[in-house]
């Protein structure tokens, strides 16, 4: 089996050793830095998920993968996620492509439908359509992903007649995710569009999405596609011990799930959950390298998952507090789950 | 009696799943509902709700005798009253424009009583709605668990309120009985308990010390 490791970031804004916030462009300019370092201690994929807040200020994240690609050779680039609902396939593909052509064929994108929507409204998007928006939008980026020209018609954009979308790829479809966050239809709809599958667990038993595993698998057969990837994409913290790490972690995660709760309908962390979210049957990766990989390896296992991209870094925390979670999971963290999975 | 109370959820996204798997654990017969053909959510219903049964919506409801609405509020307007005329109806929607963008209709007033008047034809309680579908599982526990947890319900018609409150009381929860859908807001978005999960004593008090700001 073939695992890959990955490491995704929001852009999350960095905090000096004082807790004074970095500047958008200083955390922006840091989170290449991470990427090339992330190249370096042997991660497989870097990820950066578009967000567009004073906390997460990165909305452009493929220029971003673009420095990144030309300071690297090996590692994939990725979106994680693209907010599909609120763009244009049509310009999605097409950065991404490039970003395939700059890197030379190391180019992902995960999309996904909008549980973080503070785009929906900056582009003029009503949140009730999203459903809508993000049906259609991917079927159309899955047309697109074929490479050969495109028809289409629909609601959420202008038609296309035969139309010939460059740039094109050198080698065929880059790979393409849908990021999925607890509907079960979505699982179906990845499968049925011949999208590779990453469940986003943030919170609870990450056991408890086998079922969604099993699912894609069914739906892919019966959609009569090929078997494809599971991915797992949650939240985490490496340090060189386990109290470090929460140390670290706690305060910045109890000020961000607090400021976001009331938007996303999350409870408020109490030192307790956060106890039980970072302990062996939580979804966060908090603590040690081997305390961290031993828990990627047995979920990787429960979820017959043969990728996992950490989200590391939270506002907040300093850049060489992520300089050394980068570090620290490229050169113990994954060679030691590759280890555990044998 | 005439056998356990048979549940209708109608909802197949994050939340239904979730109160459809609960219900089957409780013990009752469940089935689970789209606007569309159940074939569509046979697979689901086989590997993330086994037990439940998939059917189309009108069947699920005519058999039913408790329904659970657990669709986007903004969906609400497609239902047809009538289908559920003479039910009784968990309202487990939300009304939250920082999620789910703004709705006229629900802009003023809480969003129970607003969809109970739609439903002129049914008794509807307020539940289900103030946990995040992500956590109602996982908190459930058994009664006199001591780390059990409460859920709410409100309505106006006493004996509605009280299957209800069995009916979390069975899922797992320590039922909170509120007396009126009016006060069913204390458990909207932006309330004292909304996305808490709260024991029966926080609760309590969380709901006590806003109790007041409604009357």
């Amino acid at each position: 089996m073939t695992y890959t490791f990955g490491l995704d970031t929001f852009g999350d804004r960095n905090g000096d050793a004082d807790g004074k916030p970095a500047s958008h462009a200083q955390t922006i300019r840091n989170v290449a830095e991470e990427g090339v370092v992330a190249e370096q201690a042997g991660v497989d994929f870097f990820g950066i998920g578009e967000h567009h807040t004073d906390y997460f200020p990165m909305p452009a994240g493929d220029v971003v993968l673009a420095a990144i690609a030309a300071r690297t050779e090996k590692i994939r680039l990725g979106s994680a996620v693209t907010v599909l609902s609120s763009d244009d396939p049509v310009r999605v593909f097409q950065r991404y492509s490039t970003l395939n052509a700059i890197s030379r064929g190391r180019a992902e994108v995960i999309l996904g439908r909008g549980s973080s929507i503070e785009s929906f409204p900056l582009f003029g998007y009503d949140l009730a359509d999203y459903e809508e928006l993000f049906e259609e939008k991917a079927t159309l980026f899955a047309e697109l992903l074929k490479g050969t020209p495109v028809t289409w018609d629909g609601k959420t954009r202008a038609p296309l007649l035969n139309q010939d979308v460059v740039p094109h790829t050198e080698s065929g479809p880059f790979p393409a995710w849908i990021g999925v966050g607890g509907s079960p239809r979505s699982v179906i709809r990845a499968a049925r569009l011949g999208f590779s599958l990453m469940l986003a667990i943030i919170g609870g038993p990450p056991a408890r999405f086998a079922a969604y595993s099993q699912l894609f698998e069914r739906a892919l057969d019966k959609f009569g596609r090929p078997p494809l990837p599971v991915g797992v994409h949650s939240p985490g913290h490496v340090a060189a011990t386990d109290e470090q790490a929460k140390a670290e972690f706690w305060p910045r995660w109890r000020d961000i799930v607090a400021l976001i709760a009331p938007e996303r309908g999350f409870a408020i962390p109490t030192e307790a959950s956060f106890d039980w979210e970072t302990g062996p049957h939580g979804a966060l990766y908090v603590g040690s390298p081997e305390t961290v990989a031993r828990k990627i390896a047995t979920n990787l296992r429960a979820l017959g998952a043969t990728r996992f991209d950490l989200k590391y870094g939270l506002p907040g925390l300093t850049h060489d507090q992520l300089m050394t979670n980068v570090e620290l999971y490229g050169q113990q963290v994954v060679p030691r789950v590759r280890e555990l999975l044998g | 009696m005439t056998g356990p109370s048979k549940v209708a959820v109608l909802g197949a996204g994050h939340a239904g799943p979730v109160i459809a798997r609960l219900a089957v654990a409780a013990g009752y017969p469940v089935a689970i509902a789209t606007s569309g053909d159940p074939e569509d959510i046979a697979l689901i219903t086989e590997l993330v709700i086994p037990g439940a049964r998939p059917r189309w919506a009108a069947d699920a409801v005519a058999d039913a005798d408790i329904v659970v609405l657990a669709i986007p509020l903004h969906r609400f307007g497609a239902i047809d009253p009538g289908l559920l005329s003479g039910k009784l109806v968990v309202d487990a929607m939300n009304y939250w424009p920082a999620s789910d963008g703004v709705l006229k209709a629900f802009e003023d007033g809480g969003s129970s009583e607003i969809v109970a008047r739609r439903l002129a034809g049914s008794t509807v309680v307020k539940a289900l709605n103030h946990i995040g579908y992500h956590e109602l599982e996982d908190r459930a526990r058994l009664a006199g668990a001591p780390d059990r947890r409460a859920a709410g319900v409100a309505g106006d018609d006493p004996a509605a309120v009280a299957a209800i409150a069995d009916l979390l009381d069975r899922i797992g929860y320590d039922p909170v009985r509120l007396d009126s859908l009016r006060a069913g807001r204390l458990l909207q978005p932006g309330g004292p308990v909304f996305g808490a999960v709260l024991t029966l004593p926080e609760f309590e008090r969380a709901v006590r010390q806003e109790a007041g700001s409604l009357i």
